[in-house]
């Protein structure tokens, strides 16, 4: 993958997969310049044979080929800076709300390795525009701010009738993001 | 600064395009969004089609999202469908290939042939 926000995108397609009805997406910069993503869901989870067999890429839920390939690229870029993938899970069963997953990758954005971050507007605005009745909690912390984006309140201001994946909403979300992002760069 | 509650007034705006909207989907393009369709490029293949669509005024098509088509050296890969005719698969797409797809097939109803998979084999 050429951007990380590429990785974002694929991975969250994960969490959708899994049912989930709210995806947690954040990426944390601290001052040393580790980054830290995780998205964290409220789906199905996973058994704990499956959680071992998924950073495998000869594991995948897809029936047109053997081979899954989304979380062994996200491990391999941020391996390949010094960092590190988590992925912790908790199975569906009856009786209890609590479940979900929630993936942890580290990276060291110092690293010559590192993968550039990319464009995450076009990633949140694919991610809406893909997920029907799912929301999305965004934030991108920086030393220098935050950027952040809840489709929940956008469907409050909204209404019912106005689909969160009309064009003119979609259009807004970019701009709104992008907005924050330059306000970003210039603090 | 862009805020919340600009999303109040465009709800209002939007509500009296509903009846415009309820014009019934007769086309469907479909944009492979798996691993391999998003390593190959398939975001601002999807963003364009989005855009293209909207500018062109065309309100009987929907954009879509699936994961892998099962073909992921031709990525990425779209397929459109159509009520009452045989799905087309392009392949090995572009935001620019989508701009003319939008203009020449969805709008004008003629299938670009060169960028099929049939063409492209």
């Amino acid at each position: 993958m050429k951007e990380l926000s590429l990785n974002v995108l694929d991975i969250v397609q994960n969490s959708l997969t899994a049912g989930a009805s709210l995806v947690k997406i954040s990426l944390t910069e601290n001052e040393q310049g580790i980054l830290t993503l995780s998205v964290a869901d409220d789906g199905k989870g996973m058994s704990e044979e499956i959680l071992k067999g998924v950073t495998n890429p000869f594991y995948t839920t897809r029936t047109t080929r053997k081979v899954g390939l989304g979380i062994p690229l996200l491990k391999l870029a941020a391996e390949q800076t010094g960092g590190c993938v988590t992925i912790a899970s908790k199975e569906k069963k009856e009786g209890t709300d609590d479940h979900g997953t929630v993936i942890t990758a580290t990276f060291d954005t110092r690293s010559i390795d590192f993968t550039p971050i990319g464009d995450m507007v076009s990633t949140v605005s694919c991610l809406v525009q893909r997920g029907g009745d799912v929301d999305f909690e965004y934030s991108h912390k920086t030393p220098k701010g935050e950027v952040a984006l809840s489709t929940r309140e956008m469907r409050q201001m909204l209404g019912a009738d106005i689909p969160l994946n009309s064009f003119e909403v979609i259009k807004w979300l970019e701009e709104y993001l992008t907005e924050q992002y330059n306000v970003l760069k210039t603090n | 600064m862009k805020s919340l509650a600009e999303l109040t007034a465009l709800r209002d705006k939007l509500q009296k395009n509903v009846s415009l909207r309820e014009q019934e989907e007769t086309k469907r393009v479909v944009v492979g969004m798996a691993t391999c369709g998003i390593a190959a490029g398939a975001r601002p293949v999807l963003n364009a089609f989005t855009e293209e669509i909207a500018k062109a005024g065309i309100t009987d098509t929907v954009v879509t999202q699936t994961g892998c088509i099962g073909i992921c050296q031709y990525e990425p890969v779209v397929e459109v469908f159509e009520e009452g005719k045989d799905k087309v698969t392009y392949v090995k797409m572009t935001a620019e290939k989508a701009a003319r797809i939008v203009a020449e097939h969805i709008k004008g109803g003629k299938i670009v042939e060169e960028y099929t998979i049939g063409a492209n084999k």
